[in-house]
């Protein structure tokens, strides 16, 4: 794998570039360039339904008209020595989030409340540079109780930067899918967080995906890229290929360098949304943190029908999200039926 | 019982700056600081609902997550 700087095809700048999309993604299944993807993300206004519509398409004809389900939890909050500088968990910047470890428990009562909304995914999710033995044993043994309590649920991890030995041990624990943001465009990422590489990131799922589990990689728009990088970032996931990719808006988090960061503007977050389904026709592209407050419940329903297939329902990490009941509520409102535990096996 | 802090901002309820601390994104937070004595809690968010931990007050926890 290496970084994606494909050029266009000779139609960007000639022909509509949702003309040219819906012949290439749609009937193809082939996703936009980098720089039709910049095309698409500077469409005037008046042309975002069309371009939602379009995204639809694009999904309901390469993904199907299912959506997946996941619910997350945080098993070791606050006190990371990283300074990602959206994150309200690093020990870094005058948050007020202080350090918590979930307990055994706490971890089975979480497993339970995510099945109970249907959900067929559950992420065990830590804020640390990458897990140590005490946080592997950890995960471990909260895996086990999971099962022993009789919950089926697909587990899935977030636990930083991985040595191969730790992605050797997470598949013989049965964790059957690893998410490690890559957060945004390579070229960006640098103004983001300093404490670690873009690259050091990619070596993780690169180790992740070689060894067999599903891949997860998204990121945050938000954080002061540029379209330009906006972009680079869609092809730069559509290049590693993974199974989800999940889209967190910025919250811009008391104490944090981003503290006074503006939300993006809705319509601007759906024409991302939009663009990358067209970037990547046969991903899973899930909604993540930040849509309540980026989208309200409208922009959330417009997102559902403009290229998302994939939801986090509940809360969040640190943050809060609407009760679990009314998105689903809204899949139900929309038609859309929920991805089964037996298509998963 | 009275709440004498901001939970979100730990100042005293007459200091806190009320349009950062009562807007749309606070509405998306737990409570950080003890409404009673304004230490900073240690939170817990699981997949529907909440607990917070003053370390003199004791825990306060969302609907969802009172017994």
């Amino acid at each position: 794998m290496t970084a994606a700087t494909q050029q266009s095809e000779s139609t960007v700048g000639e022909q509509d570039v949702l003309a040219v999309a819906r012949e290439q993604v749609l009937e193809r299944g082939v996703g936009l360039t980098q720089d039709q993807v910049l095309q698409v993300l500077r469409l005037p206004g008046d042309r975002l339904q069309d371009l939602l519509a379009l995204a639809h398409d694009v999904r309901m004809r390469w993904c199907g008209p299912e959506v997946e389900v996941e619910g997350i939890v945080s098993v070791k909050t606050g006190g990371c020595p990283e300074d990602c500088h959206f994150c309200s968990q690093s020990g870094l910047f005058p948050t007020p989030v202080r350090a918590a470890w979930l307990d055994i428990p706490g971890m089975v009562q979480a497993a339970k409340e995510t099945a109970e909304t249907g959900a067929t995914e559950f992420c065990i999710v830590a804020a640390v540079r990458g897990p140590d033995k005490r946080l592997m044993s950890q995960v471990r043994d909260g895996i086990n109780a999971i099962r022993e309590s009789g919950n089926d649920i697909n587990i899935a991890c977030s636990l930083g930067m991985l040595t191969q030995e730790q992605v050797d041990e997470l598949v013989e624990m049965g964790v059957h899918r690893y998410n490690h943001n890559l957060e945004t465009a390579r070229s960006h990422f640098p103004e983001v967080v300093t404490t670690h590489t873009w690259e050091e990131r990619w070596e993780t799922l690169r180790m992740v995906h070689e060894a067999g589990m599903e891949v997860c990689c998204g990121g945050i728009v938000g954080m002061g890229e540029t379209d330009e990088q906006r972009a680079e970032f869609a092809v730069q996931l559509a290049e590693l290929d993974p199974h989800e990719v999940p889209m967190n808006f910025l919250i811009p988090q008391a104490g944090t360098p981003y503290e006074h960061y503006e939300t993006i503007e809705g319509p601007d977050a759906l024409r991302i949304v939009a663009a990358y389904r067209l970037a990547m026709p046969r991903t899973m592209l899930r909604f993540a943190g930040g849509r309540e407050l980026t989208l309200g419940d409208l922009g959330a329903e417009q997102g559902m029908l403009g290229g998302i297939n994939a939801i986090i329902v509940g809360n969040y990490l640190t943050n809060l999200g609407r009760p679990a009941e009314r998105d689903l509520s809204m899949l139900e409102d929309l038609r859309m039926p929920i991805k089964a535990l037996s298509d998963t096996l | 019982m009275d709440e004498l802090y901001c939970v979100h901002c730990g100042r005293t309820v007459e200091q806190c700056d009320a349009a950062a601390c009562r807007n749309a994104r606070t509405s998306l937070e737990p409570p950080r600081f003890c409404a009673q004595c304004a230490r900073r809690m240690i939170v817990q968010v699981t997949p529907n609902g909440w607990t917070a931990r003053c370390s003199r007050h004791g825990e306060t926890a969302s609907r969802s997550h009172q017994v």
